[in-house]
């Protein structure tokens, strides 16, 4: 079972630098053919400063970091075990490239279904630019499956 | 097609679909390098195997992405407020992505008229993948 003295753990901070040629590279990974993800001028002409990082990008933040992989060592939950059960987010304000996201996570609830079958654990989430500006909120669900 | 407002968007409204190609290694792959997860049980069919998968599977985060593109493909990216997805199946190898979605309400949200829209993502067979949701602000 994961321990539920982990209920308001809060994560090291996530800096993450939005660079062009990554967010160039995350278009061609899903297939984006909008060029305002991948052109400078498509970008500008749609009101943007550079190229805006998608909708779900900013869950880079804690896996570039290394954050996600020391909460899943933390919890003991095996990536074997691992699923991801829900994800939202909540906007606020673009990211573009040559803004600086850190995003601060804490651990909001933990509990278990099915006799402790299955455990959810609830990362809830602030990224904010280097302005200090609410970029978005993020909320995950993990599953350890066991 | 005119860029949707909210007089002209009605409940039931369907958004254009999105369909993606079979799921395939080099997806993963790319995928993998571009959002950061690393976990090899997407890319590394001895560590999916030893877990106990007939083989690597796709990132859900792949499929969120694929969701957000059915958004975006609709209102530009600065009008989408919410984006909220349940992860309900796993996205196998050859695995044919269909995203969908329909306005479910047209309401006002903190001083903006706004619509949600369910989502949906299913392979091939009709098996959904994810469900979820979107708040979209409209002119």
């Amino acid at each position: 079972m994961i321990d539920k003295k982990w209920i308001g753990h809060e994560l090291p901070t996530s800096v993450l630098p939005i660079e062009r040629s990554r967010l160039q590279f995350f278009a061609k990974a899903i297939g984006e053919t909008d060029p305002v993800y991948t052109d400078i001028v498509a970008a500008r002409n749609a009101g943007y400063p550079d190229l805006p990082a998608p909708a779900t990008f900013l869950f880079a933040a804690e896996l570039d970091s290394g954050a996600s992989d020391r909460l899943l060592a933390d919890l003991q939950i095996p990536i074997a075990k691992l699923l991801h059960g829900e994800q939202s987010f909540t906007y606020h304000k673009a990211a573009c490239v040559g803004d600086t996201v850190s995003v601060q996570s804490r651990i909001t609830d933990i509990y278990d279904k099915k006799n402790g079958a299955l455990e959810f654990v609830v990362k809830t989430s602030r990224a904010t630019n280097q302005r200090n500006e609410l970029v978005a909120e993020l909320r995950s669900v993990i599953v350890c499956r066991h | 097609m005119n860029p949707p407002t909210f007089d002209t968007v009605q409940v039931g409204d369907q958004l254009p679909v999105l369909q993606l190609p079979p799921v395939d290694r080099t997806t993963l792959a790319l995928f993998a390098g571009a959002s950061g997860d690393h976990n090899p049980i997407h890319i590394d069919t001895d560590v999916a195997r030893r877990a106990g998968m007939p083989d690597v599977f796709a990132q859900g985060m792949l499929g969120m992405a694929w969701l957000a593109r059915l958004i975006t493909g609709w209102v530009p990216q600065r009008q989408l407020r919410r984006f909220d997805a349940r992860f309900q199946g796993i996205t196998q190898l050859g695995n044919a992505i269909r995203c969908s979605g329909h306005v479910v309400e047209k309401l006002e949200h903190q001083g903006e008229r706004c619509v949600r829209v369910e989502l949906r993502s299913e392979n091939q067979f009709g098996q959904a993948k994810i469900v979820g949701e979107a708040l979209v602000a409209l002119p």
